[in-house]
This record gives C-alpha cells, sequence and structure tokens, in this order.
C-alpha cells in the first residue's frame, strides 16, 4: 500500500486528474452493479450482472437523441463537466473547500436542466432536488470545517497526510456525513427527486424529460460524484490506508441496506431530520472542538 | 453491435384491459420471475424505454394516449402485445367502442398470446423484442451511413400543450 501512494505521491497534478477522469467512472460503475446486485439479493431477487450499469449507460448512448428546446442539454454537460471537476481537484489533492463548492454548483446545473423542460414532473422533481440540496449543503460544509479544525488546513493533500486519526476527533461530523450521503447517493429514504428503482411516483421525477445520451451522462456523472464522496469518507481514515478503503466500503454497503429498509419520507421530514441532525451531531462536535483545542 | 439485448427498458400501458395481464407483468418484477436479472427494467417513461408493452383491447379513448406514448420514445423502440385483448380484442371484440387490438393503432412487433398471458411467455415475448429492437439498431445504422443528411439523429419538439 505505501508503494501505491508513494508513486501517486510521484504523479503531477494532471496526471492525477487524469487518473481520476479515466478511472473513477469504472469504479462507480462497478459499485452501481454491487448495490443493484446486493439490493436484489436483500429482496430475495436473483437481480442483474454486475456489469449491468455498463450496458445501460451504453444502450442509452445508442438511443435516439430527443430534445424538448435547445437549452436542455446544456445544463446537463455543465453538470457533468463541473463534477468531474470537482472530482478531479479533490483527488489532485487541491483545496477541499473548492471542491464542496464547484459540487454544489454542479447541483445547481442539473436542477436548471430539470426546470429548462415544462413537464411538471420535472419541476416538481428539480423543487424536491432544491430541498434536498438545502438539506446536505451545510453538513457537507462542516465536514470541511472540521477537518480544517483538526489539521489545520483545507487541501486534501495535508489533510491525507495528517498522522492522527480524524474519526476521533470528529465521530459526529462522520456520523452526520454518513446521514446526508443517503440523500447524495439517492437512496431511499430520501430519494425524492428521482429514484434508481421502479418507484414511480413522479414518473423518474427531475430526469423525466431527458433520454438516450443526456440520460447516460447523467449517471456517468453520478458515478463520478459517489467516486468523489467515498473519497471524502476515506479522509476520516486517512492514517491507515486499507482501514479507509474497507471504511469507504462498508459506508457504501450502509447506504444499500438503509436504501432497502426505509420507505420514502416526505420532503419536510427530510429536511427538519437532516437539518437536525447537523445541528446534534456535526455543529455539537465542531463546539467541543473548540473547546479542546 | 448494439447493446439493446443487455439492457432492454420497458414501459407498459393497460390500454383498457381486465387487469388479468397487468397483475402478470407486474408478477414477472416479483422474485419468482424477476425480470431485472436480464437488467430489464420496468420504467414508467416513455422517454427512457425501448420496449413498449401494450396489454387490453385498446378503444377510442386510449388510442391517443397510446399513439402519444409510442411517438415519445426515441428510437429505436418496439412494440409487444401482450393478451388476447390486445392481439384481437378477446371477448370483447365486438362492443362498440372496442378497436381490437394494438395493431390497429401501432406497429406491433411481438404478440404474446394467452388470457391472460403467462408470466414466462411474457418473458419470452420481451425477449424476442430484444432481438428485433437489435435489428432494428442495425438498419437504422445502415439507413443513416447511406444517407447520412437526410437521417439526423435528431428529433424537436414533443410537447404535446
Ligand atoms: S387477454 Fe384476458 S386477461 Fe388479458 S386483459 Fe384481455 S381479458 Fe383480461
Amino acid at each position: 500500500m505505501n508503494s501505491i501512494s508513494e508513486i501517486i505521491q510521484s504523479w503531477s497534478i494532471i496526471e492525477r486528474m487524469l487518473a481520476f477522469f479515466l478511472l473513477a467512472p469504472i469504479a462507480g460503475g462497478v459499485l452501481a452493479g454491487i448495490d443493484r446486485k446486493l439490493s436484489a439479493r436483500l429482496q430475495g431477487r436473483y437481480g442483474p450482472p454486475v456489469r449491468q450499469p455498463f450496458f445501460d449507460v451504453l444502450k442509452l448512448f445508442q438511443k435516439e437523441r430527443i430534445l424538448v428546446n435547445k437549452f436542455q442539454n446544456f445544463p446537463i454537460v455543465l453538470f457533468f463537466l463541473f463534477t468531474v471537476f470537482s472530482g478531479a481537484l479533490f483527488f489532485s489533492g487541491a483545496s477541499i473547500l473548492l471542491a464542496i463548492f464547484s459540487l454544489a454548483l454542479a447541483g445547481t446545473f442539473f436542477i436548471l436542466g430539470g426546470f429548462s423542460v415544462s413537464s411538471p414532473y420535472s419541476h416538481l422533481g428539480a423543487e424536491r432536488e432544491l430541498i434536498q440540496m438545502m438539506s446536505y449543503e451545510p453538513m457537507v460544509i462542516l465536514v470541511a470545517v472540521g477537518m480544517y479544525q483538526v489539521t489545520g488546513s483545507f487541501t486534501v493533500a495535508d489533510i491525507v497526510q495528517h498522522q492522527a486519526s480524524l474519526i476521533l476527533y470528529l465521530p459526529g461530523v462522520f456520523a452526520g456525513f454518513v446521514y446526508i450521503l443517503t440523500i447524495k447517493f439517492r437512496k431511499s429514504p430520501f430519494d425524492l427527486s428521482m429514484s434508481h428503482h421502479a418507484h414511480q411516483e413522479l414518473v423518474r421525477g427531475i430526469t423525466t424529460e431527458f433520454s438516450g445520451p443526456a440520460l447516460g451522462l447523467i449517471e456517468i456523472t453520478h458515478w463520478y460524484e459517489n467516486v468523489l464522496l467515498l473519497g471524502m469518507v476515506y479522509l476520516f481514515f486517512a492514517f491507515n490506508p486499507w482501514l479507509a478503503i474497507v471504511a469507504s466500503l462498508g459506508t457504501y454497503l450502509f447506504e444499500i441496506i438503509i436504501d432497502m429498509n426505509y420507505a420514502r419520507f416526505k420532503w419536510q421530514l427530510t429536511f427538519w431530520s437532516s437539518w437536525l441532525f447537523t445541528a446534534v451531531a456535526g455543529v455539537s462536535n465542531i463546539i467541543v472542538l473548540c473547546f479542546l483545542k | 453491435m448494439g447493446w439493446f439485448k443487455k439492457s432492454p427498458w420497458l414501459l407498459h400501458y393497460n390500454a383498457t384491459s381486465c387487469n388479468g395481464c397487468d397483475i402478470e407483468i407486474i408478477a414477472c418484477l416479483t422474485p419468482l420471475y424477476d425480470l431485472e436479472r436480464f437488467g430489464i427494467i420496468n420504467t414508467g417513461n416513455p422517454k427512457h424505454a425501448d420496449i413498449l408493452a401494450v396489454t387490453g383491447s385498446v378503444n377510442e379513448k386510449s388510442k391517443q394516449i397510446l399513439k402519444n406514448l409510442y411517438d415519445q420514445m426515441p428510437n429505436p423502440k418496439v412494440v409487444v402485445a401482450v393478451g388476447l385483448c390486445a392481439i384481437s380484442g378477446c371477448v370483447f371484440q365486438d362492443c362498440y367502442n372496442v378497436l381490437g387490438g394494438a395493431d390497429k393503432v401501432l406497429p406491433v412487433d411481438v404478440y404474446v398470446p394467452g388470457c391472460s398471458a403467462r408470466p414466462e411467455s411474457i418473458i419470452d415475448g420481451v425477449l424476442q423484442a430484444c432481438e428485433i429492437l437489435e435489428e432494428k439498431y442495425a438498419q437504422q445504422k445502415k439507413a443513416k451511413q447511406s444517407s447520412p443528411k437526410s437521417q439526423t439523429n435528431q428529433r424537436q419538439g414533443f410537447n404535446h400543450e
């Protein structure tokens, strides 16, 4: 493991960004495949092959391109670019704050895409996506704040190098982050704006009017996003790389199990519960840290 | 090569059936038959679908909706008529308002017989539809290569308002 990290450290920033750009969709797709297989097994079904998400995306790129209006695909391309950009920033060891803000910008473009078409389902999905964003964004910023308090730096490269274990200083922040990860991964009970499962209350929510290649691009962007978020989980355990990888994968499995066990919440409950959790776990953790230092 | 065989997404529309065939389609999704092991997802959205599964005898009311749904699906696409009603109208054939079959409105590619159609035969029909989907994609590609200008890969304006 040490030799791997040495190789990674010897890379330049551009090389690290390129590695993320090429490897993240593969990792994200495999994770999505494992998710679907495991979900099926938990429901007593056989489930699709692990490669299924790749088949889906390849098929979507072969479908006809239907545009409802000329503006429609523009925000989706920006959504893709900014997500990849924030992931590349993160994995090249740049500032975690910048990565978080650019991810928020990417989310905003996705919402704009939902509002750019005239389908009421899409609008409702976009409105719910806004509410979800309001619910998770404070906690994401608290993660950066907490890490700064412990390590004294916002750069990912410094946080990874930090010798002490972040999780021991930031258990509350980590718990809050896992809570909002359910929203970010679009898992039940928080899959209000769109769902990967066959629930059809909103047709397909924010992606209703996107078909073919645009939908494929949304899917790939989602993979990039998942890898980036699991990278943030990694930072909490960065003092031991093996433990960190196990913890990231464990978090992902935990989210799948939560997904299978809960029915969807209403938006009010989503909003209040995540803010309450952010306040109780995240903010109190940071206040305690202030007194410790 | 197309990837449609690996990941056909299904849209189900109930064109005034007695619900017998609809229940069988839903049964295909249950753990016992598990359509998803073939990569088949039951989407609720025509814009994401590759296969349109029609049940019921199609009457004057559902005719236009059926046409709309078909038009909103991106190419290549196939239609599967599930159950005797969607094939011929079944026992409702002689009713005054019944058109008698999905093929009166849409070009049907696969007929799945039975009243009601059994889940096994529905799965079989959908998998046959995948083959036709591949063929259609190959044809489409050929047509595009021979006349790249006339066959643009874009379509605009599907707001039915
Ligand atoms: S074919 Fe039979 S079971 Fe199916 S919709 Fe018609 S009457 Fe009902």
